[in-house]
């Protein structure tokens, strides 16, 4: 005996568009939820999240009761969730456009981009023109620039990373002329591949390359234009591409929201930012 | 004497008889699991369509490349890489499936036979990301040395081949027994070696079943997202060679999701429609060459 | 009388059982080399400490306690919403509905369809739905929903078949007796076929702890201890997913990590089965094996 089919469809798509109707609430705004519950909701850029985690953790220890998330997503999108209400803070590793200028911002440290090499090669420093070349196809051996005889294997960034934009917008190169044989999207994953193959080369964040490095990743930074990278060369100026690695929020901040932009340029923040090999911006 | 009836029949209260909420009930949960289909499809159209309505659904092939940030979303160059890795997969697992399938139905002892079908099971069992491990750390650096960079379209058509393996072998064990007795004992009758047998009596006859089984495994192999996403190098390019790296199309929307905004964001649902109408066509497919398998049995 | 038999070797057939074998030799070592490789690697980081501490320097050290917490809630978060209504498509297919009707085979047709969409698709779809439209954001809660979405096809099509397999002398035998069609689903049926479900669940299981894609969508990275189904949390495959790519360094871990999956899996298969008898136990008074 099949039960009435029909009645049961009927009843059972009112109960359902019921539930439907219950369910799609307008979005509330996460700031205000966020102060009933003290979580911080950070979203941004893959190189400030390594960061900005480590400060969350050292918050929280201070102040329990406070959740800090980091979440990564790039730095325009850091932007579009903090004007959304989505985000409280958003992380944005590159200077803030003009059209952006309306959300306030702090600068928490600054950090560079250079060039790495995995350690078994023997080049030690290259020229714009070369990386130039490199990165358009043009030079396809290392002998060409003065190491062995391997064909180069060129790592680059995703589309949407501001690293890719920085480096773009440094070396002249636009997004249709690179010519990569690798496609990687955070910084650690560049270092993991450059530190895999002996051929490769890449471009990521100074701060990371460093602390890599100490870990036992096997890469090395090289020079551009005889100019080493390092947070020191950062620090002075001496190294062309330097960036600022920016908070940004909207007003008004929650308590806990202030009392945390606050810990973060203090001197105990300071630390964590040079542990991570980045440039500290209070004195 | 014949028992009087009562005078009066209790009328039935349909609240009070049983099953009054058991059915419904279910029918209410049967109905909400029917309706989850329906739900992916409409969030897919409504982000992707708004895209689609603005420059046609012919740019997604004829753009000049993929250069999201630039407008440009030809979907073609992925969606090669997709199909090549999938046919790949397919030439490489399906010789090795069929051939664990066979010995394991006809020609192993039983104990071997178990032995195999465990290590297929267990294998099966593997998450997808300890695949795509194992492919990083140990075929592309294989690679590597043959041709750099490694991480290229001939990682992903190994590691993927080995990942469908287990979901060809089972469907084809399956095919392989519903093959009559009646044939290989004929067969054997009539003294046709056991070879001769498999290769001309028992493969044609469970033909269909196998094709059901090759077909289910290609719809695994294209969807699959890690494993391509670690090792295929992530390259936007029609591959010319075997050794060049690629993106499948399912990896560009892991890689690029948390990142995309707008109509980028758009051009990803767009990229997961083509994925689910792909799928839904193997699926299909599969599974009407599997019926007919069944039916020719019944 | 002596009669010489000449004997002829069949080259041929010699041939092709050769590579019959040869190949599912290659196959067997080829299937065996990632569990090799996984085994070798990850037991000598196994201990207790590593499954009972938090993850620290991003995981290069320190455990994974607050994973496999975050693993285990978005499981049980997807068996439990996935079960109803699987359960219920799976009553309604074998004893609701008309089985040659139309109701009946939409239901049929949407859940094959839903068991064939790849993984990216239901994260696309989990983090519009879930986690946009529902408000949820990046949470246990939502990747427990999506996964539930994913393993509804597959707990339905073996519920449905295992009570369709429950002989029919039990669906007969309960009618005769003048049981109503609810209590003999419910009080004949269904401990019959409890085995049959259990082995449903088990597969479901592989597959909901196998996904990396959709939960990398839907619950976030955050790798600390989740204090409620709205917090994010990562599952292992996505741990292990972290650990190799962006971790350099933390391959080793990820190996562990990798046989702690497979430990948990093996675990929760364990307690499944052990919760499937103890039902059928209480149902029926005795305990029947599958068939």
């Amino acid at each position: 005996m099949a039960i009435k089919t029909t009645s049961v469809w009927l009843v059972g798509a009112g109960v359902l568009i019921a539930l439907l109707l219950a369910g799609c609430n307008p979005a509330t705004d996460q700031a205000q939820a966020e102060s009933r519950t003290s979580r911080i909701s950070i979203v941004g850029s893959s190189t400030l999240s390594a960061l900005l985690s480590e400060m969350g953790k050292a918050y929280e220890q201070v102040n329990p009761g406070v959740r800090i998330d980091v979440q990564s997503g790039g730095s325009s999108r850091g932007i579009m969730d903090v004007r959304a209400g989505t985000a409280l803070l958003g992380m944005v590793s590159r200077e803030l456009k003009p059209d952006e200028r309306n959300l306030h911002n702090i600068l928490i440290a600054r950090d560079g981009i250079g060039m790495i090499v995995n350690e078994k090669n023997p080049v030690t420093g290259l020229s714009n023109e070369q990386v130039f070349g490199i990165y358009t196809g043009q030079i396809t051996n290392w002998k060409d620039v003065g190491g062995d005889d391997l064909a180069i294997t060129v790592v680059s960034k995703a589309e949407g990373r501001s690293t890719l934009e920085v480096f773009s917008d440094y070396f002249g190169v636009s997004y249709r002329e690179i010519r990569a044989h690798v496609i990687i999207g955070d910084n650690q994953q560049g270092i993991q591949t450059v530190g895999g193959s002996a051929a490769a080369i890449g471009y990521v964040s100074i701060g990371s390359a460093e602390y890599e490095a100490e870990q036992g990743a096997e890469i090395r930074l090289i020079s551009l234009e005889g100019q080493l990278p390092s947070t020191e060369s950062v620090a002075s100026g001496g190294y062309p591409i330097s960036r600022e690695l920016n908070l940004v929020y909207k007003e008004p901040l929650t308590e806990q929201a202030r009392d945390f932009l606050t810990f973060a340029r203090s001197r105990e923040a300071a630390e964590l930012v040079s542990r991570l090999y980045m440039i500290p911006v209070t004195p | 004497m014949t028992p009087t009836a009562p005078a009066v029949i209790a009328p039935i209260n349909p609240l009070k008889r049983r099953g009054w909420l058991f059915w419904p009930a279910m029918a209410v949960l049967a109905l909400m699991a029917a309706m989850i289909i329906f739900l992916i499809i409409a969030f897919l159209l409504g982000e992707g369509v708004p895209l689609i309505a603005q420059g046609g659904i012919f740019r997604f092939f004829s753009d000049e490349g993929w250069w999201p940030l630039e407008a440009s979303f030809n979907l073609a160059p992925m969606l090669l890489a997709s199909l090549y890795l999938t046919i790949g997969a397919l030439v490489v697992a399906t010789p090795l499936s069929l051939a664990i399938a066979l010995v394991t139905t006809f020609k192993a002892p039983a104990g071997l036979a178990r032995l195999l079908r465990n290590v297929v099971e267990l294998s099966a069992a593997v998450p997808t990301v300890v695949y795509g491990l194992w492919g990083v750390t140990s075929i592309v650096p294989i690679l590597n040395m043959w041709s750099p960079p490694g991480a290229s379209l001939m990682a992903g058509i190994l590691v993927v081949a080995l990942m469908i393996i287990p979901t060809i072998t089972v469907l084809t064990q399956s095919a392989l027994q519903t093959v009559p007795r009646a044939y290989t004992q004929g067969a054997a009758a009539l003294g046709v070696s056991s070879s001769q047998t498999l290769l001309r009596v028992v493969i044609p006859s469970a033909s269909q079943g196998i094709f059901s089984a090759m077909v289910l495994g290609a719809a695994r192999a294209i969807g699959e997202t890690m494993v391509v996403l670690m090792v295929c190098g992530n390259i936007v390019q029609v591959p010319t060679s075997l050794f060049d790296p690629v993106r499948a199309l399912t990896a560009n929307i892991a890689l690029e999701m948390p990142y995309a905004m707008g109509d980028h964001r758009a051009s990803l649902f767009v990229a997961g429609l083509v994925m689910l109408l792909l799928v839904s066509a193997l699926v299909a497919l599969g599974e009407w060459a599997g019926m007919r398998q069944r039916r020719m049995r019944a | 009388m002596k009669q010489v038999v000449a004997l002829q070797l069949d080259y041929r057939d010699l041939a092709w059982t050769g590579l019959m074998y040869g190949l599912t030799l290659a196959a067997f070592a080829v299937l065996l080399w990632p569990l090799f490789t996984v085994f070798s690697n990850g037991l000598q980081v196994l201990s207790w400490e590593f499954l009972f501490t938090r993850p620290t320097d991003a995981g290069r050290s320190g455990g994974i306690a607050p994973i496999l917490v975050s693993t285990l809630a978005i499981v049980l978060t997807s068996l439990a919403a996935a079960l109803p209504l699987a359960f219920g498509a799976a009553v309604m297919l074998t004893e609701g509905f008309d089985p040659e009707g139309w109701a009946a085979r939409v239901l049929r047709c949407s859940l094959d369809i839903l068991g064939g969409i790849p993984s990216v698709v239901f994260g696309l779809f989990g983090l519009s739905f879930f986690c946009r439209q529902l408000d949820l954001g990046y949470s246990i809660l939502a990747g427990g929903l999506t996964l539930a979405c994913m393993i509804l096809p597959t707990l339905a099509r073996s519920m449905a078949f295992s009570l369709e397999s429950a002989a029919s002398a039990h669906r007969v035998g309960g009618t005769a007796l003048g049981l109503s069609r609810q209590s003999v689903l419910w009080h004949v049926l269904v401990p019959v076929a409890l085995p049959g479900i259990c082995a449903g669940i088990v597969l479901a299981l592989t597959r909901a702890l196998a996904e990396t894609a959709v939960l990398l969508f839907t619950s976030g990275y955050s790798d600390r201890m989740p204090e409620s189904l709205l917090d994010s949390g990562r599952s292992i495959s996505v741990h292990i997913y972290d650990l190799s790519t962006n971790v350099p360094g933390g391959n080793s871990n990820a190996y562990g990590s990798a046989v702690a999956l497979l430990l948990l899996l093996a675990v929760l298969s364990f307690s499944v089965h052990i919760i499937t008898r103890w039902m059928q136990r209480s149902m029926t008074g005795t305990t029947t094996r599958s068939h």
